[in-house]
């Protein structure tokens, strides 16, 4: 990293400034919040922070989140893997557009998100009267809850793989195929071995989002406790009522999900950057 | 399996069909694959985004402009894209700073510091709102200093930009970031050597440079900050026409079962956002065949 030159260097005086201001900066608006959330947390100690994890609501929200996550992350990924196939493994018109498309979601509003649902499934909604004749419900319980997680971490596990398999080309799998391989195995001994980090990495993405969604789950939930509660709305709901240590202490899970997230995305950076250098 | 046959007949050199849509392949799976894409497409994304215009459609025009321009709406509006506007625009000169620390200083603790740019993108909103709340509020570490000075964050439209700058910063820096890591080093020598002083090289060589990748993520910010709701609505105050954004404002419509309003609201944030990621993907095609990079 070191590329010192003196034709390239500004003043010591210069440097120190902007490095002081980038910490700065740094450290009030991304290091302090994230103190913060730890340190309310713990205010009142160990025990009141374990016993606001284990209150009966609180791990009715874990367990809700867990099922939507696992739900949703899944569909992704193998819904991912597909688009990428399709889109990396073959030429055809509008690819570009279709990528437009599969991104669509990331410049959506949380809360558009959600609304659209409701638009569909909701008791006002196009399909709802249906829904209730046949005593389905979508909004307001967990399929709608997975719905709206679905949409925004819809694009996270194609958007990690397309690139790569784009540079990684079509050479390895028509050689497969010339040597007589049927299509999953191709996938399964040819490509995935030479993605499976960036899969990783897309469904590690993927998977964050999924626990963390607010917005979009929000407007589809109902905020009924210890049933269509995620950790994010419980976190809410707590923080709502005053009860800010148990609010922090659930958010402490959230908070270090993204931290677990973070660290492995540097590890698997590591890693993708070894692999790309080889091709 | 039929793709199959006629893949093989053209891999030997028999002259494919000229009406062919596509290069054909060896590699099997195509029907299948993008088959399966574009229904989950239509069935997650674009049947739900159209179900919303569809309903904003069934309303007059008349309703619609009383529904957007009620002084509420217009606050709301306003409130969303003024402050995501200011929010971006502090991003671009703190993350410019980052970038040039991160990128063209060593210095000890840099890689903790560029690890923690990806925090507001890895945080969840809502933690990420209850966080910046208690800290600005006036008993809050930054909030009990801010008082005797007689500024309040917490519960003012101040409040939303701090959230809103939170969660815009990555976006600058990730996207100026890998553009000023790749510039060729020997342009800048080049100036100093021809003569240039360092501020006059900085301005001439590398800001025309690193420009399409500024307002990039520039736009990336702005976009993101529009729509965000989990990291505002905590810190806010949530007053009509004072601090109440535009997604709040649509989830108190939906809320009050005034879904008329609710999806008129949301189509046009919606549309917004198109336009905006539209020029985003111009942006990128500059920045693209400016430096040779995607931004």
């Amino acid at each position: 990293m070191s590329n010192a030159s003196p034709v390239r260097d500004e003043p010591a005086a210069v440097k120190w400034t902007v490095i002081g201001l980038a910490a700065l900066f740094i450290g009030l608006f991304i290091v302090l919040p994230l103190v913060n959330v730890f340190a309310q947390a713990f205010v009142k100690g160990w025990q009141a922070y374990l016993d606001a994890l284990v209150e009966p609501d609180a791990l009715a929200a874990i367990r809700l989140t867990l099922l939507v996550t696992a739900l949703s992350v899944t569909a992704n990924t193998v819904m991912g893997l597909v688009t990428a196939w399709a889109i990396t493994k073959f030429s055809f018109k509008g690819k570009s557009f279709l990528i437009t498309l599969i991104d669509l979601p990331f410049s959506v509003s949380p809360v558009v998100a959600g609304l659209i649902f409701v638009l569909l499934f909701g008791a006002q909604g196009y399909f709802g009267p249906w829904l209730i004749d046949n005593g389905w419900k979508i909004i307001f319980a967990w399929p709608g809850i997975t719905l709206a997680t679905v949409f925004v971490t819809f694009p996270f596990v194609a958007r990690e793989l397309i690139p790569l398999m784009q540079e990684q080309g079509t050479t390895e799998e028509e050689a497969a195929v010339t040597l007589g391989a049927g299509g999953w195995r191709v996938f399964s001994r040819v490509t995935l071995p030479n993605i499976k980090w960036a899969l990783l990495y897309g469904v590690l993405l993927c998977n964050a989002r999924a626990m963390g969604e607010f917005g979009a789950v929000s407007v589809v939930s109902g905020h009924v406790r210890g049933e269509t509660n995620t950790i994010p709305l419980q976190v809410e709901i707590l923080y709502n009522e005053y009860q800010f240590q148990a609010s922090f202490a659930v958010a402490s899970l959230l908070a270090l999900l993204a931290i677990v997230t973070l660290l492995a995305k540097t590890a698997l950076e590591a890693r993708l950057v070894s692999r790309s250098g080889r091709h | 399996m039929s793709d199959m046959t006629l893949d093989r007949t053209t891999l030997v050199g028999t002259a494919p069909p000229t009406a062919a849509r596509r290069q054909h392949s060896v590699i099997p799976g195509f029907g299948l694959t993008l088959g399966l894409t574009l229904l989950w497409l239509s069935l997650i994304v674009l049947i739900p985004l159209a179900a919303l215009f569809v309903k904003t459609a069934e309303l007059s025009v008349e309703q619609i402009a009383a529904i957007l321009t009620a002084q509420r709406t217009l606050n709301a509006l306003k409130i969303s894209f003024g402050l995501s506007l200011a929010a971006a625009a502090i991003n671009l000169v703190f993350g410019a700073v980052i970038v040039w620390a991160l990128v063209r200083y060593d210095f000890p603790g840099r890689r903790i510091l560029d690890g923690l740019i990806d925090i507001p993108f890895a945080l969840p909103t809502a933690v990420a709102g209850i966080a910046l709340t208690t800290l600005y509020a006036e008993n809050g570490w930054i909030g009990s200093l801010l008082a005797p000075l007689g500024i309040k964050v917490a519960f003012t439209p101040l409040g939303i930009l701090v959230a809103l700058v939170f969660i815009g910063l990555p976006f600058v820096v990730r996207t100026v970031q890998p553009v000023l890591e790749d510039l060729d080093h020997e342009l800048e020598e080049a100036a100093a050597t021809l003569g240039a002083g360092r501020w006059t090289t900085i301005r001439r060589v590398v800001l025309p440079a690193v420009l399409p990748a500024f307002l990039t993520g520039f736009a990336l910010a702005f976009a993101r900050a529009v729509g965000e709701y989990g990291s505002v609505i905590f810190i806010a105050g949530n007053l009509p026409n004072i601090s109440e954004i535009a997604p709040l404002l649509i989830v108190i419509r939906l809320e009050e079962f005034r879904y008329a309003d609710a999806t008129t609201i949301a189509a046009t944030m919606l549309v917004a956002s198109f336009i905006l990621l539209f020029i985003i993907n111009g942006l990128q095609r500059w920045s693209q065949s400016r430096t040779g990079r995607t931004a």
